[in-house]
């Protein structure tokens, strides 16, 4: 940083108050909690950004969109989001996110997560889900360890790299997200860095507008714990190697794409392809089978 | 408000108490389940995906209970009525997310069909062994209603109180059924639609701004829900939080929601306490029992009077809340309570500390797998009458 | 980008131009916005917010394009950029290329 700060020259450059400011976003946020828990240079809060710009470019009405958190850092997503929003239990952001999405088939269920919660303790929802493609959005926030908690080695950890509960390295082998979801049976699977924010945001709204389980990871720097324990620098500093090592590599082979510690990490969009959703195909098969007998789902009970 | 004709199976049935309480389940207007299979409560499920897609309802079997729970709760906030199913081991996973039910005041119902335990234990054999999982089972403080039936025709009606009685206190209700009551078929009678009283989810339906998902000031007042969709743009969270759904991380708030959370039930009690007594008022002796043993216990009743003893029962419909009151009531005209039950002794200490040591409590423990002998409860009758 | 000469179109081109706010109390002073400025319109100040970090200061007010880049970087929602006129470049500017990510 030191070498871009300058001195502060021209009085008339003093910014105005912030009480008189009213950022664009707004509309989508819960000002009132700002500002958020994050800390400096945390990326997660770049990721709401890409989020807000992917959904106003989608279209979608605000109110028929509904966000779905679990716990850590990004599963305090939900909670600066104004929109219908949920901060559940820890890993079962995707079976709530399930009950929401099947119990009122008009919206559109986002998961914000981490990778701790949304591979770790709830990867088996997440397999189950994306088998199942039910009509849910996922960005997963990967920061290689568990933040919140102070920094332990989590199923994306890489090789080598320190945590606390790694303090000599990290020995065990980690997921490949996109893999995992493309396998599992997601129509949408892209990876992206908080670096590649207009691409991270176009990839959401095509997310968003996709039928079915779409999959978004997005790395994310991590300054307090993984950088900081690995002697990475800031988050500013993550960014920068984001630049140097990222790689767009669209419709990239899903098992080539390992991330290994401090190299290059291959991004784009891996797979984009139709297959109906769970509903769709729940209708059609049970309609075939019981006729004039079938009474599909409508949806919460009226007023 | 009456139910919807199109889910109830008006007419008499010789079914067992797992198909009594699908049906029940359905009359009182669920249409949202998910659960995992798990002897011995799966015809419950096995019914339900049968009679859903007739009905307009939506099954899914999930990947394990965790997920089937945490599925309902999202069901029930986007505004359906929402149920799910299991039995021991699985009702240990979802103790987590009764707790995000309890904390969010989520209307739903879980079943339990009670087996042998701890661990695989008994998986067909009976048991009522998860009482106090049910009280004190997902961690932190809270309080909980839960129902217990004793014969299949219960199974159904029972039912349909418990999604009534979420939807009242906004609380997910657990039906403690056993696995003798679950497997055990006898007839059953379902009314017209006419004659049953459901109660609908309450919404709200004023200004969007001045929408509060949750109201802690006055304990047997519950906020009206919304539907996730409608534009009120709610924030709901498992961590402690103020009327508004917002996280507040101090000692306050914790007392105001806590508080809360407790007192909207226990304040209550009496409200919604179901209890049925006989010949309690001049007994030496109160049999206390629930579920199958308060069948078994009647055996041991009748022999007692047969000797001359005065032997009055009281059955626990809603074994949670404790209907404490009750039975200090009771401790001080009656010498002893008797409480038979298929556990190794969990509401007896209930009783036990209900009574103040003005009466004596004589359990009747059973390990499971098996009813109680009645000639052992009938000892303990002539132990408290002694 | 560096011309050898003024282009003789010069008065014909237009460039969009945003107005940057910044809501200083709400920075955490990361410097992703002065990083990846695609103009170096950003310093880092060297006073202090409300909270103690330091924040974005516009240097170069003029060379704003309106891309918008720092507002959706930004992790804080602490800085935005609204529509402004855009603007004839100078000839002066033109031939000392615009900022340091393109000397």
């Amino acid at each position: 940083m030191s070498k871009t700060t300058t001195g502060f020259t021209n009085k008339l450059e003093i910014p105005t108050p912030r009480e008189k400011l009213h950022h664009p976003m707004d509309r989508y946020l819960r000002t009132e909690r700002f500002p958020h828990i994050w800390c400096a240079t945390c990326g997660i809060g770049t990721i709401l950004t890409a989020f807000i710009s992917g959904l106003e470019k989608s279209g979608l009405e605000q109110e028929k969109v509904a966000v779905v958190s679990g716990i850590g850092c990004s599963g305090r997503a939900a909670g600066y989001l104004r929109l219908d929003s949920f901060h559940t239990t820890h890993g079962r952001a995707i079976p709530f996110a399930t009950g929401l999405s099947l119990g009122n088939p008009e919206l559109k269920v986002v998961v914000i997560s981490g990778d701790g919660d949304l591979v770790a303790i709830g990867g088996n929802h997440l397999i189950h889900a994306a088998r199942r493609n039910i009509d849910l959005t996922i960005i997963c926030i990967n920061n290689f360890n568990y933040a919140m908690t102070g920094g332990q080695a989590g199923p994306t950890t890489p090789i080598e790299a320190n945590a606390s509960t790694a303090p000599y390295g990290c020995y065990e082998f980690p997921f490949n997200l996109p893999f995992l979801a493309e396998s599992s049976g997601a129509v949408y699977v892209a990876r992206w860095t908080a670096l590649h924010i207009r691409r991270l945001a176009k990839s959401i709204t095509e997310a968003l507008l996709k039928p079915g389980f779409s999959f978004i990871e997005v790395i994310c720097p991590c300054s307090t714990l993984y950088a900081r324990r690995n002697r990475l620098g800031t988050g500013l500093d993550l960014m920068k190697f984001y630049h140097d090592n990222a790689l767009i590599k669209h419709g990239a082979d899903t098992r080539e794409i390992d991330i290994r510690y401090q190299d290059q990490i291959v991004v784009g969009k891996f797979v984009d392809k139709d297959k109906p959703t769970f509903l769709q195909k729940r209708d059609k098969f049970l309609r075939e089978k019981l006729g004039e007998k079938f009474i599909p789902y409508k949806g919460p009970q009226p007023i | 408000m009456k139910a919807d004709p199109i889910g109830v199976a008006t007419g008499n049935h010789y079914i067992d108490g797992d198909h009594a309480c699908a049906e029940g389940a359905i009359a009182a207007g669920c249409r949202f389940f998910a659960g995992y299979p798990i002897t011995p409560s799966t015809e419950v499920a096995e019914r339900i995906a049968e009679r859903f897609p007739k009905v307009g309802g939506l099954f899914i079997q999930m990947e394990d209970e965790l997920a089937s729970m945490a599925a309902i709760i999202g069901a029930a906030w986007s505004g359906s009525k929402a149920m799910t199913v299991t039995s021991g081991p699985g009702f240990s996973l979802m103790m987590e997310n009764l707790g995000l039910a309890t904390m969010l005041e989520t209307p739903c119902v879980l079943v339990n069909v009670q087996r042998g335990g701890p661990s695989t234990g008994l998986p067909t054999l009976t048991g009522q062994a998860d009482m106090m999982q049910a009280r004190w089972g997902s961690h932190g403080d809270y309080e909980i209603i839960a129902l217990s039936p004793n014969s299949p025709q219960e199974c159904f009606d029972l039912t349909v109180t418990a999604f009534n009685l979420a939807e009242t206190w906004r609380v997910p209700v657990l039906f403690m059924m056993d696995e003798c009551v679950g497997h055990m078929t006898e007839k059953v009678v379902i009314p017209e639609a006419g004659e049953l009283n459901v109660i609908p989810r309450k919404f709200f339906r004023g200004k969007k701004d001045s929408y509060r998902p949750f109201s802690f000031n006055g304990s047997d007042k519950t906020a009206p829900m919304i539907k996730t969709g409608d534009g009120y743009f709610i924030h709901i969270t498992g961590l402690t939080h103020d009327e508004r759904g917002y996280p507040v991380i101090n000692a306050e708030a914790q007392d105001k929601n806590v508080r809360h959370l407790v007192d909207k039930i226990r304040n209550n009690e009496e409200k919604i306490r179901l209890i049925e007594e006989e010949g309690v008022e001049d007994a030496d002796v109160i049999v206390i029992a629930y579920g199958i043993s308060s069948r078994v216990a009647l055996k041991a009743v009748n022999d007692a009077r047969n000797k001359g003893l005065k032997v009055g029962t009281l059955r626990l419909i809603t074994v949670w809340p404790f209907p404490e009151k009750r039975i200090r009531e009771l401790a001080s005209t009656t010498r002893a309570f008797v409480v038979p039950e298929i556990n190794m002794g969990q509401i007896s200490l209930e009783v036990e500390r209900a009574s103040r040591g003005r009466a004596k409590t004589l359990p009747v423990p059973h390990a499971g797998g098996w009813v109680h002998d009645p000639n052992d409860i009938l000892k303990a009758i002539e132990e408290g009458a002694a | 980008m560096t011309y050898w000469r003024v282009p003789l179109d010069l008065d014909q081109v237009e460039i969009p131009h945003g107005n940057i706010q910044i809501i200083v109390n709400q920075c955490k002073g990361c410097g992703f916005c002065v990083e990846y400025c695609p103009k170096s319109v950003l310093a880092m100040s060297t006073d202090f917010n409300r909270k103690g970090y330091h924040y974005p200061n516009i240097v170069k007010r003029n060379l704003c394009v309106n891309c918008n880049l720092c507002e959706i970087i930004c992790p804080e929602f602490a800085i935005f950029v609204t529509d402004d006129k855009p603007r004839h470049p100078d000839p002066e500017e033109v031939l000392k290329g615009g900022g340091n990510h393109e000397g």
